[in-house]
């Protein structure tokens, strides 16, 4: 029953009333990026430096969660922050400033570890990510680890943190992408389909699936005993 | 209203814990998992698994950018302002002209 969990979950209604696609994520202000993107088109050179800082830790963020190597990630985030600049002309609409950008440092990023973007990868079905069920006389269960003494923060959790960023490692990049988009970097569905291309439908699919597969690699680890 | 079977539930968990659901169908979810341990405990673990992700993004931070690489940005970008500006100037004169 929903109240046997300590933080219940709770009806979840969408924010707007009139139907679906409205995203419950909060976002980091991202009017703030927008809006120095638009300084920087109109040549307001006192925008330029908060605009560095504010991508640079998100892009190092992203491409070190993509690239595995903090070095690697510091030297595409620098080198996507240049095509940034030298391309910024191309930026026809600085709202989308936030896909646009994390489509260049994708593209580098695939650049840096010379694979093609164009590399077809399986589809993983949802039935690979079902947890089996077990009736035991007792009723029905599912053979899940107990999550309930995990944390649901980072903080000071170091052997949790290398665990997670070791398993969304492992996640096939098709998945790990939309993950990383999503659910760290706090894109929209809409954003994160234009970063990489495919329509929404297909950022929920996989981004369901990449979340399926990470939970069921910690799943797995925390069956196998390993307490962080 | 049809009854959700647990599997009907799993695939539409993410839209869920993201409120990207219609009304209706939370209601179906909300009224399967009020009845359903099994399911209470996955949701549970998945939406653990999402915060654990959002955290992840406060943990790491690059090091400060070197005076030469930000001299480079620099440069580039003032590449692109003088080009916008030189573009603007053509289209003044051409509408003077």
């Amino acid at each position: 029953m929903a109240g046997n969990l300590e933080a219940p979950i709770g009806p979840l209604r969408p924010q707007s009333q009139d139907g679906a696609v409205e995203s419950a994520a909060p976002r980091p202000a991202p009017n703030k990026e927008v809006e120095l993107a638009r300084r920087l088109i109109a040549g307001d050179e006192s925008a330029f430096e908060p605009f560095v800082s504010a991508f640079q830790t998100k892009l190092f963020q992203y491409t070190y969660l993509t690239c595995g190597q903090r070095e690697d990630a510091e030297e595409v985030a620098q080198e996507t922050l240049l095509k940034v600049f030298e391309n910024l002309a191309q930026l026809r609409e600085p709202e989308k400033v936030r896909p646009w950008v994390f489509r260049i440092a994708r593209n580098v990023c695939y650049m840096k570890r010379r694979k093609s973007i164009y590399a077809p990868e399986e589809e993983i079905s949802l039935d690979q990510l079902m947890p089996s069920f077990k009736d035991d006389g007792g009723g029905r269960r599912i053979e899940i680890a107990d999550w309930k003494g995990l944390p649901d923060t980072l903080a000071m959790k170091g052997e949790l943190r290398d665990m997670l960023r070791e398993a969304i490692g492992d996640l096939p990049d098709l998945y790990r992408n939309t993950l990383l988009l999503r659910d760290v970097e706090e894109l929209s569905t809409e954003e994160t389909a234009e970063v990489l291309g495919v329509s929404a439908d297909v950022v929920k699919t996989r981004l369901h699936r990449a979340r399926l597969m990470l939970r069921q690699r910690l799943d797995a680890q925390l069956l196998a005993g390993v307490r962080p | 209203m049809t009854k959700l079977e647990c599997k009907e539930i799993f695939e539409k968990l993410s839209e869920y814990l993201d409120r990207q659901l219609p009304p209706d169908m939370c209601d179906q979810i909300d009224a399967h998992i009020g009845a359903c341990p099994p399911c209470v405990q996955f949701v549970e673990s998945l939406r653990k698994t999402m915060e654990l992700c959002k955290d992840l993004k406060e943990e790491e931070k690059p090091a400060p950018l070197r005076h030469h690489a930000l001299s480079n940005l620099r440069s580039a970008y003032q590449k692109f302002s003088r080009e916008r500006n030189a573009e603007k100037g053509v289209l003044k004169n051409g509408s003077e002209a």
